[in-house]
């Protein structure tokens, strides 16, 4: 959870008074929020953690870091299903229609 | 070498382990600070590259870890309560609580949601005016100012049926700490990058002098990970103890300067019980006089809550670098990621859970794990 994941700002918008953004992780796409980094424009590289950008980050660096993060598997975990990432840990994946938790 | 060429570019990982090998003269022991450095280290083997004497000793920066049991208790109290929706982040799921954990009461029934971010639990406050919304606001420096900005908007959007269940920890008091232990055998640290992307690097050097132990902030990437660990035995072959910022292109001196007044705004320095560890003097972050309104734990006053730790795990000591995970009776026994005694086997940033996964065919006797 201490991962911060660069990305690349592909949506600016304003949402009560509150500068946000949709930036692009390698194809999956959040929402982010830009108050930390004002500046950021269209097409810019931040690092984002939990949703925030903290940084920003040359686009070569933010390319590379992508990349081997892809590669690393770091991506799906960090944007993937939290709850059947919990599941497989705890050995019930075989069974994840199965059990009693719905979905979020 | 079998790991070489998983470096992002192993010409350049060669390069920076010819040089460490050709700078070290002595053994030498490094701690990295934080999880996602441990992850890292044992995933690419980064300890079994280098020379023979270099020690890498794995720190407590591992946040899901070191949260108190008392708070995950808490946690687990608030979020069984029929009008609260507990949301959190989903690696604090299953850390064992004294006598369950998150993810059991979920699928008991517990309204629990896992989100990305905790400005989505504040959406999900905004959608259910009714109900009480807590989000389990964890972590470390880099973590914080999300969380800051979260209960500022709060406040300013009236939405007051959120609150934040806190237990922010710190870095440089941990390193205090470390240092200051008997049994310390530390003698460089790895700082946490996304720690000082946000704090920047001005907190070190009182320490590197305090303590005159090379400082190298570095970020968590194998290739960075070797560049920090090679700036850290240049300075101690040649006897300096300096801070060095090895991760340049996302830590600016100042870090942050906008979240650094957010956090200063929000939050207030006391002291902190770290899992495992103890209580360690004004290591931690609690909600301001300002803010404490929006404090879960005075919201919910959870009281006469009796932890329960479990007698066979060490992960306190594997937090503190004071045994390698295999070093726990239970590891890869009666502790696996399925039945985890400690936290460290949950977080894919907790050592035991490293050391399970890329290590455990090399360190257990065949047939004692699954
Ligand atoms: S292996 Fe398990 S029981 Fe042992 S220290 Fe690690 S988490 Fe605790």
């Amino acid at each position: 959870m201490c991962l911060a994941v660069p990305g690349k700002v592909v949506h600016l918008r304003d949402e009560d008074d509150t500068r946000m953004a949709e930036v692009d992780f390698g194809g999956v796409r959040k929402d982010v929020c830009l108050q930390y980094i004002p500046d950021v424009e269209l097409g810019d590289y931040v690092i984002v953690h939990v949703g925030f950008a903290i940084q920003r980050l040359d686009e070569s660096s933010a390319r590379e870091t992508l990349a081997s993060f892809e590669n690393l598997g770091y991506l799906e975990e960090e944007f993937g299903d939290q709850l059947a990432l919990a599941r497989r840990q705890a050995g019930m994946d075989e069974e994840s229609t199965a059990g009693k938790g719905e979905l979020p | 070498m079998k790991y070489l060429e998983e470096f992002s570019d192993p010409q350049l990982a060669r390069r920076l382990l010819d040089q460490i090998h050709a700078t070290v003269t002595r053994p030498w022991a490094l701690m990295e600070v934080c999880g996602g450095q441990t992850h890292s280290i044992i995933r690419h083997g980064i300890d079994q590259l280098l020379p023979e004497g270099i020690e890498m000793i794995h720190g407590p920066g591992c946040p899901v870890c070191v949260t108190p049991l008392e708070i995950i208790d808490k946690a687990l109290e608030i979020a069984a309560r029929e009008d609260v929706i507990f949301c959190s982040f989903g690696d604090m799921l299953r850390v064992p609580g004294s006598k369950h954990d998150l993810f059991r009461i979920k699928s008991e029934g517990s309204d629990i949601r896992l989100v990305y971010s905790p400005l989505d639990a504040l959406k999900i406050a905004k959608e259910n005016p009714q109900r009480q919304v807590v989000f389990f606001g964890i972590g470390f420096e880099t973590t914080a100012p999300a969380n800051a900005m979260t209960v500022y908007q709060a406040e300013r959007l009236g939405i007051e049926n959120f609150s934040l269940l806190v237990s922010h920890v710190l870095v440089p008091p941990a390193i205090a700490a470390i240092m200051e232990s008997p049994s310390c055998r530390v003698q460089g640290f790895l700082a946490a990058g996304h720690v000082c992307s946000v704090m920047g690097t001005r907190e070190y050097p009182a320490l590197a002098e305090r303590f005159e132990v090379p400082i190298v902030v570095t970020g968590f990437e194998p290739l960075d990970i070797l560049e920090g660990i090679r700036q850290a035995v240049v300075q101690l072959e040649s006897g300096r103890h300096e801070v060095q910022n090895a991760y340049r292109r996302a830590v600016p001196e100042d870090g942050n300067p906008v979240a650094k007044e957010m956090l200063r705004d929000v939050f207030e320095v006391t002291d902190r019980a770290w899992r495992g560890i103890g209580s360690i003097p004004r290591s931690g972050w609690r909600l301001s006089e300002r803010y404490r309104r929006f404090d879960a734990e005075r919201r919910f006053a959870v009281a006469d809550i009796h932890t329960d730790e479990s007698s066979v795990c060490r992960s306190g000591e594997v937090l503190q670098g004071l045994i390698k995970p295999n070093e726990c009776a239970a590891f890869g026994k009666q502790c696996t990621p399925r039945n985890p005694l400690g936290a460290t086997m949950v977080s894919s940033e907790g050592a035991c859970a490293a050391y399970y996964q890329y290590r455990r065919l090399d360190l257990l006797p065949a047939g004692a794990s699954r």
